[in-house]
């Protein structure tokens, strides 16, 4: 035991099932999604599977983790290592949203003038789109999807906006709460975080439902409804992500897991949290907004 | 390690100087025998660096093995006078190549004023060709020859194909010394539309317009083919251009006309 | 919880062996199984991608269609790349950083060695559910860069091609984080980063591409996924997209991705000079910035793919020269290794004997690829053959004779045991001289006019075809005698030493051969690193 406890050597586990547990459900949901996809019923039940062996995955690997952590045999230097790799997943989750602003950004300055005959597309717009003028939003020069109205920055979306803002400063005050190893603030302060979260969500589908009921705006609503759709599906996703995984530091913070100094776990869902906040900040300003 | 390089540098001076089969066309328009120069140039530019730097590493693999008695000079390790000689004169090589290239470009995309204007639209596996001025239009496919002889196992040998794979039924045809622009689109997927001795290649978008132009100096048929994939037969919808003298163009137009008395119907429109 | 349970699966590392059974491969944490899993797969996914090779190359032996359906020849190409760079190239590249990795910083593994067994298990997972499409109704057939609206037309195997992408996505980024935090975090005290072997500097910048550009090619097939099935019109102009946005998004991870596939390259035959040549690596410190400086112009010349899918002329100008510009850092690199063998005392052991071929075909195709930045000749150029001997050139006696350079130098440290140079040396001539018959008639074929993706030709293509095919066969058959070497070297004979070669550089040569199952378990204490490290002589 002295050995695996060893605080100055860097903690080593030997074998883990949990990887491979993890391959198995991917191997469910991918295969099972793509059969759904092709039209065959059994592909979602497949599907479903895999979700739950991926969900078991994550308990047993996360809850294997914790334990390890709480046994004490994590030095620094693991600590650090949890770090830096969760920086750099969050980089790499900036980059896969960078995809789609991109996808924004192209269709609003090159695509649609060229549609309306700008810069070297003059025939684009005689011959083939014929009295298309581009503007922003819009859903392409065959009004693909029908007339639609466009979601406007008031309302909702400023509503989300505040909570997702005051979630950071809750989130920040827990921060600095648990730093002080005041365990009620970071309860009540972490409980608020987790709960503003899960308001944005419900507020975010209660938009898509008046989007698609009233406003006739949906994915088919050309690249205006696509680009909407995509980039602010993707985040709410990803704040549920961040809410589930603040819910999880909450429990952990109950059970009085975190110390002063070492609560990484805390720190990864707090710059998780930051991310999506700012992602937010992104999308209101370039989708709602301009 | 040295007789495969003489070798393979043989292999790209012979690429040099054979004929077309292995070297590109140098065409029949102004443009394409520019490009031909830009290649040469470029093309002779990383021959020479090839022979001063491949001429550098096997002098040293000659003279510098342990074989032959050398010992490493293992205090070399860094020279800044190296570094920025071997940094800088490459940079000046790349501008000078940049320059008339970028002229050449700035040519090739400047496509106003021309004398007909034709527009080609690609199909799953065809092409259609639109005289925008001549109110003359019909389909271009793979000639029947090249097709009976294309199947799995035809028995039939394509030598024996006249223009195997670059034959169509019905080719395009265009006045000599006449400024021809093509304005590609596409019907489904990418195609695009290639005539090596035009020196011309544009992809056909669907739901864009894009533009090329040539100017054919010599009478005579010019072949070329599909050069973006587009499905099971992208090898098999060439493209054929026949650059005839004006008079035998304007007959050709008279005889392939849908309706004589139509009035061309962009000829202002078009800038 | 107690920590009773944790005695049973940690105790004491040090006298800790591999695990019994299967069980060792399917749930090893060690930085050498999985290295030594990522290698095999590599190597069978090269075999499998090769046999694809052979099928195209059978089909175009000769003019006419002997074997194969068209669309079927189109899935060849298609899978034949996807496997190659996916499946053989990367995982190879992952394979050796994680062999090495930890053993040249002086680290006792990976940083996050769960996390590194999952990266390797979801390949097989990935490239299973890629492969099963050829069984169900036809593989992907619109080639590896999957233009829409093209690639709308695959059929069934379209959701499994996506999803295959994406799970390689997160296999190479989960190996990549992993590679960065074990560079920025495991180096044994003294290591400075200046101090790093460049095969470690080279991967660390190379993950860092990784990371930022595999979530982009992830959004992309995601747009193709939801333009397929949920109505979105990112690449339809109907609805203000266009399907040239695609290919913008494809090439910002494209271009990088090429240059993934030879950075770690770089830093292999980096290692290999030196050791053969008697001389430390000339110009380390400009070779670190060359390689920095060539990841980030590989941001800013995406769109040199794109020449003919009629850009504004400024674009056109701009990725001209940004391209243009790589030949500078790129050159460095080639005359920093030219400077090294210079006025050293070379021997050609197999693994120099590659790294030299490397040098020159590399380079080789190097220059074909700056002809291709000449946007007016790429207008001739473009999806000609000349492109395909191009990247053929870069890829196959670039990355992959890099690869087998690495395997060679280091095989003696996992095996322990020296490989048969005899057969080394005749498996180095014949791919040699095969690989430049494959290729090099591709130039010629290309400039005479003959396109990209066909099964079929016109005759004045076929004598260059049927040099390319035998070339091929050659080259694939050759490799079995790599298989050979491999395997006798990992059953038997001459025992090496720790050192293997004639006092080489770095951390990995003063661990015994067969390197034992963990090492640096105490981190080593670099202060001048006279006896190991690259400072050597300076
Ligand atoms: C390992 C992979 C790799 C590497 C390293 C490169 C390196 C380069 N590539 Fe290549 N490329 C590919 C893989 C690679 N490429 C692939 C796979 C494709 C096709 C994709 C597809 O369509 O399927 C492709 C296609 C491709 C194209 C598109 C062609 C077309 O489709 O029309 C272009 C165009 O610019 C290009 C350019 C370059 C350049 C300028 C370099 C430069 O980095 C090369 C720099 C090196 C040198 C120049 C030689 C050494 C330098 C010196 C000795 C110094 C002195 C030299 C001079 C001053 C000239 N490449
Ligand atoms: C790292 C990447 C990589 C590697 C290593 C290779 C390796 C090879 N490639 Fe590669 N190739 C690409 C990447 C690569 N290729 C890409 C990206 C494309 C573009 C695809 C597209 O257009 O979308 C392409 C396209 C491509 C084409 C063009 C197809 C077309 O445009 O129509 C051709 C044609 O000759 C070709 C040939 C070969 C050959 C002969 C090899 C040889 O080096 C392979 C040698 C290896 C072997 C042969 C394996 C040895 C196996 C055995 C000896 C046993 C085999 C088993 C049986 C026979 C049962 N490749
Ligand atoms: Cu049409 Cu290729
Ligand atoms: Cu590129």
């Amino acid at each position: 035991m002295a050995e695996a406890h060893n605080p100055d050597k860097y903690y080593v586990p030997h074998g883990s099932k949990w990887p491979v547990i993890g391959s198995v459900a991917f191997l469910f949901m991918m295969t099972g999604v793509s059969a759904w996809l092709n039209g065959s019923d059994i592909g979602q039940y497949v599907m479903f599977g895999g979700v739950a062996i991926m969900l078991y995955m994550l308990f047993g690997w996360f809850g294997t983790v914790i334990d390890e952590s709480e046994s004490g045999i994590y030095n620094n230097q693991v600590d650090k290592s949890f770090r830096t790799g969760m920086s750099w997943f969050i980089f790499s989750e900036v980059m896969f949203f960078a995809a789609f602003f991109g996808a924004l950004f192209y269709a609003r300055s090159f695509v649609l003038p060229w549609l309306d005959g700008q810069s070297n597309n003059f025939f684009t717009n005689l011959l083939l789109w014929s009295g298309f003028e581009s503007s922003w939003p819009s859903n392409g020069p065959a009004n693909v999807g029908g007339d639609y109205q466009v979601m406007g920055p008031l309302g909702l979306p400023l509503i989300n906006t505040i909570i997702l803002l005051s979630s950071s400063v809750t989130i920040t005050i827990a921060h600095h709460a648990i730093a002080e190893g005041k365990r009620n603030i970071v309860l009540a302060f972490l409980g608020i975080t987790v709960a503003l979260g899960f308001i944005f969500v419900a507020l975010q589908a209660e938009e898509y439902i008046h989007a698609y009921q009233e406003m006739n705006l949906t994915l088919e609503t050309g690249i205006y409804g696509s680009t909407f759709f995509m980039l602010t599906g993707f985040h709410g996703l990803h704040v549920t992500l961040g809410a589930i995984i603040l819910l999880v530091v909450w429990i952990r913070v109950l059970r009085g897991h975190f110390t002063p100094t070492g609560h990484f776990a805390f720190e990864a869902g707090a710059w998780y949290w930051h991310f999506v906040d700012v992602v937010w900040l992104g999308l209101y300003i370039f989708v709602y907004w301009l | 390690m040295k007789r495969l390089t003489t070798l393979l540098l043989a292999g790209f001076s012979g690429a040099a100087y054979a004929d077309w089969d292995v070297n590109m066309p140098q065409g029949v328009t102004e443009i394409s025998k520019e490009v031909y120069d830009l290649h040469m140039i470029i093309f002779w530019v990383c021959v020479i660096i090839a022979i001063v730097v491949f001429g550098a590493m096997i002098f040293a693999l000659i003279n510098h093995r342990k074989s032959v008695g050398a010992v490493p000079d293992t205090s070399m390790v860094h020279s800044t006078k190296a570094e920025i000689v071997w940094t800088v004169i490459p940079v000046v090589i790349l501008v000078a190549m940049a320059v008339p290239a970028a002229e050449t470009l700035v040519k090739m995309e400047d496509t106003r004023n021309p004398d007909i204007t034709i527009k080609a639209t690609g199909y799953q596996w065809k092409w259609h060709y639109e005289y925008l001025d001549q109110d003359v239009s019909f389909y271009s496919n793979l000639d029947a020859a090249s097709n009976a002889a294309r199947q799995l196992d035809s028995g039939i040998d394509p030598e024996t194909v006249p223009n195997y794979l670059l034959n169509v039924d019905k080719s395009v045809v265009v006045p000599v010394g006449a400024k021809v622009r093509v304005l590609l689109t596409s019907n489904d997927v990418l195609h695009a539309w290639w005539i090596p001795e035009f020196a011309v290649k544009k992809d056909a978008i669907p739901g864009f317009i894009n533009e090329i132009w040539f100017r054919a100096e010599e009478v005579g048929t010019y072949r070329g083919v599909c050069a973006e994939l587009c499905g099971r037969d992208h090898g098999f919808m060439p493209i054929v251009v026949e650059v005839r003298p004006a008079e035998e163009f304007a007959t050709w137009v008279a005889a392939n006309r849908a309706d004589a008395d139509d009035q061309p119907q962009l000829a202002n429109a078009v800038n | 919880m107690s920590s009773a349970t944790h005695a049973a699966d940690h105790h004491d590392h040090d006298d800790h062996g591999p695990a019994k059974g299967i069980g060792r491969w399917l749930f090893t944490t060690n930085h050498k199984d999985i290295g030594t899993m990522y290698l095999l797969w590599s190597l069978l996914m090269f075999f499998v991608g090769g046999a694809m090779a052979l099928v195209i190359r059978a089909e175009l032996g000769m003019p006419g269609m002997q074997f194969v359906q068209p669309d079927f020849y189109n899935q060849m190409v298609t899978m034949h790349a996807l496997i190659m760079i996916f499946g053989a190239v990367m995982p190879a590249f992952v394979g050796l950083a994680n062999w090495m990795i930890p053993m040249m910083v002086g680290a006792p593994d990976m940083a996050l060695p769960r996390m590194n067994n999952w990266s390797f298990w979801i390949l097989p997972v990935a490239f299973g559910i890629l492969l099963s499409t050829l069984f169900l109704g036809g593989a992907p057939a619109g080639g590896w860069t999957m233009y829409p609206p093209l690639v709308l037309q695959t059929g069934d195997a379209f959701p499994m091609l996506i999803f295959s992408v994406h799970l390689m996505g997160i296999s190479s980024i989960m190996g990549a984080i992993n590679i960065i935090v074990t560079i920025m975090n495991m180096r044994a005290p003294g290591m400075t980063l200046l101090k790093m072997p460049l095969f470690v500097w080279t991967w660390l910048i190379t993950a860092y591409l990784l990371i930022a550009v595999m979530p982009v090619l992830a959004g992309a097939v995601t747009m193709l996924l939801t333009d397929q099935f949920f109505g979105t019109s990112f690449f339809q102009a109907a609805g203000g997209g266009d399907p040239v946005m695609f290919q913008h998004i494809f090439w910002f991870f494209g271009h990088p991705e090429v240059y993934i596939m030879i950075l770690p390259a770089f830093g292999i035959v980096s290692e290999i000079i030196p050791t053969f040549a008697r001389k430390p690596l000339f110009g380390y410190d400009s070779m670190v910035y060359a390689t920095a400086s060539i990841a980030f112009l590989s941001f800013i010349v995406w769109a040199h793919h794109m020449f003919t899918v009629g850009m504004p002329l400024t674009g056109q100008l701009f990725f001209m020269f940004s391209t243009m510009l790589i030949a500078v850092p790129t050159g460095v690199k080639v005359f920093n290794w030219t400077a090294t063998m210079w006025k050293g005392a070379m021997t050609f052991e197999t693994p120099m004997l590659f790294s030299l071929a490397f040098l020159f075909l590399f380079t080789i195709g190097g220059f074909s690829g700056l002809m291709l930045a000449i946007v007016p000749a790429d207008f001739q150029y473009h999806d000609s053959y000349f492109v395909v001997a191009h990247f053929h050139y870069v890829l196959v006696p670039g990355a992959i004779f890099a690869i087998i350079a690495g395997a060679y130098y280091w095989l003696p440290k996992w095996t322990g045991h020296m490989y048969n140079e005899k057969l080394g040396k005749l498996h180095f001539w014949l791919t040699t001289i095969f690989v430049n018959l494959t290729f090099f008639p591709m130039h010629f074929v290309g400039l005479a006019g003959m396109q990209r993706r066909v099964p079929d030709y016109n005759v004045i293509y076929a004598d260059f075809n049927l040099i390319a095919t035998v070339g091929a066969f050659g080259f694939g058959l050759s490799q079995l005698l790599f298989v050979v070497v491999i395997w006798q070297a990992a059953r038997g004979g001459k025992k090496a030493t720790a050192e293997v070669w004639d006092n080489p550089h770095g951390l990995e040569w003063t661990v015994p051969s067969p390197a034992p199952y963990h090492t640096f378990d105490e981190p080593p204490t670099i202060g001048d690193l006279d006896d190991i490290g690259r400072l050597k002589g300076t």
